[in-house]
Formats: structure tokens, C-alpha cells, sequence
């Protein structure tokens, strides 16, 4: 009982950073419908960041909580700059292209970043210190659940909780609804529809940066390559929730880490990496549009 | 006169819209039908869903081609759709664009050819005889259509009347026995609508094709058409000749605010 | 004042990349001595340089607005020479002997290092050739074309240490299975719309690797399968250096082969429905032509082509294992196509050309290959989306009346 609630939090932890990667791919999809391939290498830029600024304050002689926040700062702002920029050259001339043109511009940026990240630091994996700190209530539990978890998993909540309210009630979430819906359309009723864009990539980048920190403390260490997995599966994550659909990003993203967490858990971890993709088969053959996707009929 | 299309019932729902509602339809050989209503009274998806585009949420699409059975076409493929007769133009130009006039043509007659890959590597005799008569074809069918000096061109660069143009060659190529065209007349000016019009005529005179129209310009609406169906949010509201549709308070009613001079 | 804009626009750009860069490109942190190396150098490279670069950003730019309103006035035809030559071909089998000439010289003037990276480049030029009927003529992001080549590549090997199958033997097979795999993957994943494709393949190509990876029983693992013959001809067993020159050689022999089937294959039926499908799916389906059925083939064929220059990959190094089929080998081989113009036979030449055999020359950069192919990516879709040398539509002559270049005689 106690192995299986263990694999059962690992799979909601996992889950929730596959939620914060994920939620970037849904909104940006969900307003210019282009899978948005550097995601992945956000994230990692997120994490990278975070693990230079923590390690100068570390030599400054801060203590951990002071940090943990300003290396968070850092990396959501960063990461969020690196969103922003990204959009302005790689897709926002592309606008009017072709959709095979933009995507291969992604790839093309995906494969920058993380090389450049490669080049100007290294290609080994990196420890990433755990700047998250142990908290004495759980310790009889630690064997099933650690701090670091509960960090996660709380992030997450608040997240989506701040994420629902933006769309939901603030202005600029009214014109990012009504953007995904018909850019024409909010063009012409006085949306502007670049800010909306820009929104979109600064906020999908910034819960990127987070989920980025979170995982690199979680796990221990980082290097350039894991923007690339790490995008791919929530990218996997959105699909199979309904890509566009912002609930259907976190579903996804749970179903998907308790999926791998107990796959690995009872079955064999060689093969962990593969079941996101034999998922996204099956999805993309029986169920295109996601569990809580619109379905959607191309207009003719 | 013999029935080429019958509709019966066609229903499309889009989520919760029905775009589509009970709609009859009857085409007759060498008839010229013209579809119109206002702005979404659903005539473009009623094109979508009989060439196989949409699949329909209910109802009965039969087609009668002639000298053949005559068939369902409820659940078959654009393609097969296209291979029995049924040919058309879209609403928003969708050409080749980086293809030349000529190569638009071509790939209308795709489905009259039979070559596959062996034949493409060997190019036997049996495919060059038939490239070169698709080529020859081809010629012919943009000399009828009046594009002859564009045939090199690639499509994209073409006149706004011309691409127009070259959408109704291309269909016309796949040897249909029912056009369907979607606004062919939208953004011409005076002189492009007239010619068109004589176009379409000429199409059902001399090739013996009928045609189903969808059109907002009364004037072109009015002088080629044998019969009018009149359609608003999804249902047919009326049907019958020029005269009939002209006098009809509730076509008139539908169209308030949009002018019917004719 | 216009200057001026200028160069406060360009100075702004500097700022702002300076910004950031800044932790990546300044700071180096080594966790393991807990040292912290500052390199204010490179901060000074980005600003240098992005000030430079957003001048010729600009400049591109203006250039692509005002090329785009040439052709809306109708001043077409930039490349009718280009056109004259591929339509004529009196004018382009001289050009095509003097090439001959000197790849059947090359192996007797230049050593045996440099005939071996020939052999390499053509092999991309083949695998270009591929991709490029998939991608450029069909219009499929296939981000798992690797997949194919590493098939290929195991066929052979695994075959000729169970069984002793020969080269020239399993060549064929190799392109077979490749093929096979083709039609496995594409019947699933065809139906699908073009981003979801681009995802799923890449999927596939890494789900191949993973299992060549951990199905030791099979393939070896990842220390993979060495020892693998070379070709011999007719019996004839070469030395070391006479087999790399019959690589060669067998090489030039293959590409050529290449280009003539694609060449047929681009100006057929099939290659025209091809391109109709890569413009504009809806329209192509209203034209008859079977969507699923014209796309597999495209799938297939590529694959085969990557099937068979995966069989001559095990050959030419004679050792194989997974690593060699990592994806960055697919994005090597889409960069190809896209850089050198997609559909286009001459460009996807000359793409693989530059792109091989320049990081081989310039050994320094080599380090900034996969940065550069990224920037590529990006800047040939932005400025050049039709490549250095874009593909050309075959215009064809009817009756004395038309002449070529597009413009009609009365
Ligand atoms: N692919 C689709 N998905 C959802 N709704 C659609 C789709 N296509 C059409 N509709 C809706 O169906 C209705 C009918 O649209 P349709 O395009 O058939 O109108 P129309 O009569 O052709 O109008 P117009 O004269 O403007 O061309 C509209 O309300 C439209 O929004
Ligand atoms: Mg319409």
C-alpha cells in the first residue's frame, strides 16, 4: 500500500511540472495553432537561469529561502524575456505562412537554444542545489513524500488558480479568449492581437521557468538536453487533454505522469520514455481532439 | 427531365449549430439551379457536405450520373465524390498557388488518368501517350475557359477574375455532370461578371453540364438561372422560378436590408 | 533623422540582447569545484554584434517587402535563365558532363580523407533526395526520417551476422524494409493533420532509437554491431582504400540513379498530386485525388530511399550502433532540404553540399554546426522560404504557340 501511494504521488508530482511545461504549449496553440517546439527549451533556459543565480548568491552567502526566491525571480523573467523574443523573430513574420513554414522555424529555434546553451555552458549535467527546504511535520513521511513534492504540487494549484482567474475575469484574458476564437474577428473589434500573442508567450514561459526550477530542485541536476524530452511530453499532455483547452492540459498531464509513474513503477523503467509517444499515437488515431478538446472542423 | 442530384432531409450540426436543417434539394439535367440567402444561411456547407467535405449529421445524398447506377453519396470520400461527377469551385480561392495554370488543370484530370509510380519511373508509352494527351487536354479545356495566354503562369500570380477563372477550368476538368460553384461572380467587376455569365452558359449549352450556383449578385442570379432555391439559417424558405422568387414576401422578408434589384 | 532611428532601433536590439544573454553567455558556474567563471568578453561579442545583425535584419526585411511588390505589379521571372536551363536539355547536359567529368576524376586527384567525405555528402545528398519527396513535394514534416535510415542500417548488419547476407543483397532488402516501415508508420499517422505528423514521427523515430537501445537480445545495445563487410564487386575483395574509392564511386552511381527516378517520379501523375496536396489539402480531395493513398506513397518512397543509404552507411563504417540515429540526424537532413529549396532537385544538391562539407572544412566551427542548422531553420523560413535554389515548375510547349519562360507568343 505504502509503494503504491508512493508511485501515486510521484505520478501526480510529475504530472504537475508536465502541467506547468504543458500549459505554454495550450495557449500558445490555442491562439496562433502552432505547436510551439522551443517550449521545451524554455524550460530549460528557466532551470538554467535559476541554477547560475542560486549558485552566485550561494557564493554571496544568502540564505536558502532568499535564494530560492530570487533564483525564481530570475528565472521566470528570464524565461519569460526569452518567450517574448522568440515569438518577435522566429513566428511573429510568419504569421501569414504557410503552417509548415512556422514549424519548421520552431524546430529550427528549439534546436538554437538548446545548442547555444550547450556551447556557452556545457554539455555535462549540472547539480542543481535543492533550494527547497526540508520541512520537519513530514519527515515520518518522508519515504513517500518530500518537501519538494508538496512544493510542487502547491505551485501548481496556485498557478492554475492564478491562470484560471487571468483568463477568466481580466481584460486581457476576455481578448485572448476572443483571439483563440477568431483572430480576424478580435482584429476587427479592437483586440490587439500582438500584445495578446506576446501575453500568451510571456505567461506560457514564465509557468515553464517555474516548473523548470521546481524539477531541477526535485531532481538534483539539469543539463541542456532536458527541454527537449521534457517538452515533448507535455506537449504529448496537452494533446491527449485537448490541445487549446487549458483543464484539459492539467488532466492530461496527470493522466500521463501516473501513467509513466506506474508503468515504471511495476512494469520496467527502460522503456519509460516511450509510452508518452505510444499515447500520443493512440490519441491522435481514436480521439484527435483530446479528452476535453473542442472537436474541430477545418472551415472550407 | 431526368434527376442528377436529390437531397433529402440534410441535416450538418457544428457542436450545438445546425447549419443545415431539413434541406430538399433536386438538381436536373442541364438545369442551371442557383442557391441563394443571406450571409450564413449555411449554402457554403451544403456544398461542403454533398462533395464529401463534412460528413453530414443526417439525411439522404443521392447522386444520378448518367449512363450509371446511381449512388449514395452520404459517407464517400471527397475523392470518390469527385470521381462520380460532382466537381467543384470554393467560395475563398483555393488554388495551387505555386503551381502553374496549366499544372492546375492537370491535376483536375488526375482522376480520368491511371498511371502509377512503375509507369512515372519507366514511362512506358502507355504513359507518355496519356501525359501528353492530359497536356493537349488541358490546353483545350483553359482555351475554352478563356485562359490561354496565362497557361505558364504560376497560379498565384494570376488576376483576382482570372484565379476565379481557373477554378472553374479545374473543375471542369475532372469531367463532372453537376458544377457546383461558390460564388463564382464575388469581387469581379462589371465587365468580368459578364463574361462569366456567358461562361457558365456556354458550359451548360455546350458540354451539357448542369450546374448548381451559389450567388449573391441578383443580376447574375437572375438572368442564368431555370430555377432558385432560397435558403436561410440552414432551411429552404422558398423555390421556383425568377419570377416566382422576385414576388415572394418572404424571400423579400429574409433579404430585408439587402437590396434584390434585378 | 532617419539614420538615427536607425541606429538607436539597432542599439536597443544590443541592449536588449545583452540583457539577455547575460546569465548564460557571462556567467559559468562549476558546481562540482563551486567555481564561478565570468566572461564579460561575450557580452561584449552580443552587443557588438546584434547591433550589427539587426541592421541586416532590417535590411532583409525592406528587401522581402519590396520583392513581394515586384511580383504583385508583375515583374516575375527573377530566375528565367535558371528556367531556360532545367527546361532545356541542351543546355544543361553540358553542365551535367563537365560535373561528371570531374566526379569521375575526383577519387584520382584528391587523397583518400577527402574522397571519403565525398562519399559522405553524397550519401545526405541521397537522404536529401529522399526527405525531399516527402517534405518538398508532399508537404509532411516527417521529423522521423532517421527512423528509416537506422532500419536500413540494422537490416544489414543483422542480417549479415546471422545469416552472411551479402551487400548487394541486403541492399535491396534494406530499401524494402525501409519501405515497409513507411507504410507500418504512415497508415496510423497519415490521417493526421501536418503539425500532429511532425510530432508523431519524430515519436516514432525516437521510440526505434530507444528500443535499439535496450533490447539487447536483438540489436546489441547500445554497443552495438561492429565487423560489418564491406562490399566487395563480383567477387573482387578491395583493400582498405580501393573499397573507399569503389564506395565512391557506387555512390556517384546511386545518386544519379536518385535523380533520375525523382525527376521522373516529380514530373508524373503522381508527383503532380503530390505538390496539390502540399498546397492545399481541401482543394487537392475535391480534385479526386485520393488524400491517404497519394501521401503513403510519398512516406514510402522516401523511406525506401533512407532504407537503402542506411545499408550503405553500415557498410562504409562498418560498425553501427543507436547514437547514430539520434534526431538531430533527421534535423540534419530536413535542414538540407530547406535550405537548399524544398521540392527543388538542384537545391536539395547544393543544401547538402553546403552543409556537409562546409563544417568538415571549417573543422574550427564545427562545434557551432547545430547551432548554425537551427539558425538556418529559422532564417531561411523567415527570409527565403523557397530555399537557394527554389524549385521550378516544368512549362510546358504547346503547338508553336507558347514559348517557354512562362509568356505566351501571339
Ligand atoms: N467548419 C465549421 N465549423 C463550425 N461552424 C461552421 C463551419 N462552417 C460553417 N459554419 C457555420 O455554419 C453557418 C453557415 O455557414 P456557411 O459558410 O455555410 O454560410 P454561407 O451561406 O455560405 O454564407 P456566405 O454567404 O457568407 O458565404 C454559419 O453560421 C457558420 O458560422
Ligand atoms: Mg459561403
Amino acid at each position: 500500500m505504502e509503494y503504491f501511494l508512493e508511485i501515486f504521488l510521484g505520478g501526480l508530482t510529475r504530472g504537475s511540472i508536465y502541467a506547468l511545461i504543458a500549459l505554454g504549449y495550450t495557449m500558445v496553440y490555442g491562439i496562433i495553432q502552432l505547436i510551439n517546439f522551443a517550449h521545451g527549451e524554455i524550460y530549460m533556459i528557466g532551470a538554467f537561469t535559476a541554477l547560475i543565480v542560486a549558485s552566485v548568491l550561494t557564493m554571496l552567502g544568502l540564505n536558502t529561502i532568499s535564494i530560492l526566491v530570487l533564483a525564481s525571480i530570475a528565472a521566470v523573467i528570464y524565461a519569460s524575456a526569452y518567450g517574448f523574443t522568440v515569438e518577435k523573430i522566429a513566428y511573429k513574420p510568419l504569421r501569414h505562412a504557410p503552417r509548415l513554414s512556422a514549424l519548421i522555424s520552431a524546430i529550427g529555434m528549439s534546436m538554437f537554444l538548446s545548442n547555444y546553451v550547450l556551447l556557452a555552458q556545457t554539455s555535462d549535467f549540472l547539480s542543481f542545489p535543492n533550494l527547497i527546504p526540508e520541512l520537519k511535520f513530514i519527515e515520518p513521511y518522508s519515504h513517500i513524500i518530500r518537501s519538494n513534492e508538496i512544493a510542487i504540487l502547491v505551485t501548481t494549484t496556485a498557478v492554475m488558480i492564478v491562470l484560471t482567474f487571468i483568463i477568466k475575469f481580466t481584460k486581457m484574458g476576455k481578448a485572448m479568449r476572443a483571439t483563440s476564437q477568431d483572430r480576424e474577428m478580435a482584429m476587427l473589434v479592437g483586440v490587439d492581437v500582438n500584445r495578446v500573442i506576446s501575453v500568451t508567450f510571456i505567461i506560457g514561459s514564465a509557468t515553464a521557468a517555474l516548473g523548470g526550477v521546481l524539477i531541477a530542485s526535485h531532481v538534483g541536476q539539469i543539463n541542456f538536453y532536458i527541454g527537449f524530452i521534457a517538452g515533448i511530453k507535455a506537449f504529448v499532455a496537452a494533446v491527449l487533454g485537448g490541445i487549446g483547452s487549458i483543464p484539459g492540459a492539467v488532466l492530461g498531464s496527470l493522466i500521463l505522469g501516473w501513467t509513466e509513474s506506474f508503468a515504471t513503477g511495476y512494469v520496467s523503467s527502460d522503456y519509460e520514455d516511450v509510452f508518452a509517444f505510444i499515447f500520443l499515437v493512440l490519441i491522435l488515431i481514436f480521439k484527435p481532439s483530446g479528452i476535453l478538446g473542442r472537436s474541430e472542423s477545418r472551415a472550407v | 427531365m431526368k434527376t442528377i442530384l436529390k437531397v433529402k432531409n440534410l441535416i450538418m450540426n457544428f457542436g450545438g449549430l445546425r447549419a443545415l436543417d431539413h434541406l430538399d434539394i433536386q438538381v436536373r439535367e442541364e438545369e442551371i439551379v442557383a442557391l441563394i440567402g443571406p450571409n450564413g444561411a449555411g449554402k457554403t456547407t451544403f456544398f461542403n457536405c454533398i462533395t464529401g467535405i463534412f460528413p453530414p449529421t443526417g439525411g439522404e445524398i443521392i447522386l444520378f450520373p448518367p449512363k450509371k447506377k446511381s449512388k449514395r453519396a452520404n459517407r464517400l470520400k471527397p475523392n470518390k465524390i469527385t470521381e462520380i461527377g460532382l466537381a467543384r469551385t470554393f467560395q475563398n480561392i483555393r488554388l495551387f498557388q505555386n503551381m502553374t495554370v496549366l499544372e492546375n488543370v492537370m491535376i483536375g484530370r488526375h482522376c480520368r488518368m491511371s498511371s502509377g509510380i512503375v509507369g512515372a519511373i519507366f514511362r512506358g508509352k502507355a504513359t507518355v501517350k496519356e501525359e501528353e494527351q492530359v497536356v493537349e487536354d488541358s490546353f483545350k479545356i483553359l482555351k475554352k475557359i478563356g485562359l490561354s495566354e496565362y497557361v505558364n503562369e504560376i497560379a498565384m500570380n494570376l488576376p483576382y477574375g482570372a484565379q476565379r477563372r481557373l477554378e472553374i477550368a479545374r473543375a471542369m476538368a475532372t469531367e463532372p455532370f453537376l458544377l457546383l460553384l461558390d460564388e463564382p461572380a464575388a469581387g469581379m467587376n462589371i465587365q468580368e461578371t459578364k463574361d462569366l455569365n456567358e461562361l457558365i452558359l456556354r458550359i451548360r449549352d455546350e458540354e451539357k453540364i448542369s450546374i448548381l450556383l451559389i450567388e449573391h449578385d441578383m443580376r447574375v442570379v437572375m438572368s442564368l438561372s431555370d430555377h432558385i432555391v432560397v435558403m436561410d439559417y440552414g432551411k429552404k424558405i422558398a423555390e421556383g422560378t425568377t419570377e416566382e422568387i422576385k414576388n415572394n414576401p418572404v424571400v423579400i422578408k429574409a433579404y430585408l436590408g439587402e437590396d434584390i434589384d434585378a | 533623422m532617419n539614420k538615427l532611428n536607425e541606429i538607436k532601433k539597432s542599439f536597443l536590439a544590443s541592449l536588449w540582447f545583452m540583457f539577455l544573454t547575460f546569465p548564460i553567455m557571462v556567467i559559468r558556474v562549476n558546481t562540482v569545484q563551486k567555481e564561478i567563471e565570468w566572461r564579460w568578453q561575450n557580452m561584449f561579442f552580443v552587443g557588438i554584434s546584434v547591433f550589427f545583425l539587426s541592421f541586416a535584419w532590417r535590411f532583409l526585411f525592406r528587401q522581402m517587402a519590396s520583392g513581394r511588390k515586384t511580383i504583385e505589379a508583375g515583374g516575375l521571372d527573377k530566375i528565367s535563365l535558371m528556367q531556360q536551363i532545367m527546361n532545356e536539355p541542351k543546355m544543361y547536359y553540358p553542365i551535367l558532363f563537365a560535373f561528371t567529368l570531374f566526379a569521375a576524376t575526383f577519387p584520382f586527384i584528391f587523397n583518400i580523407y577527402q574522397v571519403n567525405i565525398m562519399t559522405t555528402a553524397l550519401m545526405y545528398v541521397v537522404l536529401g533526395l529522399g526527405l525531399n519527396i516527402v517534405v518538398g513535394l508532399a508537404g509532411l514534416l516527417d521529423l522521423g526520417y532517421v527512423a528509416f535510415y537506422l532500419v536500413g542500417a540494422y537490416s544489414y548488419a543483422l542480417l549479415n551476422y546471422h545469416f552472411g547476407l551479402s551487400f548487394w543483397l541486403a541492399l535491396p532488402i534494406g530499401a524494402f524494409i525501409g519501405a515497409l516501415f513507411g507504410i507500418l508508420l504512415g497508415f496510423p499517422v497519415l490521417r493526421m493533420r501536418g503539425d500532429y505528423l511532425a510530432i508523431v514521427t519524430l515519436g516514432f523515430g525516437e521510440i526505434i532509437r530507444i528500443i535499439m537501445e535496450n533490447w539487447n537480445e536483438f540489436s546489441f545495445g547500445p554497443s552495438g554491431i561492429a565487423n560489418i563487410p564491406r562490399p566487395g564487386f563480383f567477387g573482387i575483395e578491395f583493400s582498405l582504400q580501393g573499397s573507399i574509392i569503389f564506395m565512391y564511386f557506387f555512390m556517384i552511381c546511386l545518386t544519379l540513379f536518385t535523380i533520375f527516378i525523382v525527376n521522373r517520379l516529380r514530373n508524373s501523375r503522381i508527383g503532380r498530386a503530390w505538390v496539390a496536396l502540399r498546397e492545399d489539402e481541401v482543394a487537392c480531395q475535391a480534385m479526386g485525388i485520393d488524400r491517404t493513398k497519394t501521401k503513403l506513397t510519398a512516406f514510402a518512397l522516401g523511406a525506401t530511399w533512407a532504407g537503402m543509404v542506411g545499408v550503405i552507411f553500415a557498410a562504409k563504417t562498418t560498425f553501427i550502433n543507436p547514437a547514430s540515429f539520434t534526431v538531430w540526424e533527421s534535423i540534419t537532413i530536413l535542414c538540407i532540404v530547406v535550405l537548399g529549396g524544398m521540392g527543388s532537385i538542384i537545391g536539395v544538391i547544393f543544401g547538402a553540399f553546403i552543409l556537409i562539407l562546409l563544417p568538415e572544412y571549417l573543422r574550427a566551427f564545427s562545434e557551432y554546426r547545430m547551432v548554425t542548422f537551427g539558425a538556418v531553420l529559422v532564417i531561411m523560413m523567415v527570409f527565403r522560404p523557397q530555399g537557394i535554389v527554389p524549385d521550378i515548375r516544368h512549362r510546358f510547349k504547346h503547338q508553336g504557340s507558347m514559348v517557354l519562360g512562362g509568356k505566351t507568343k501571339k
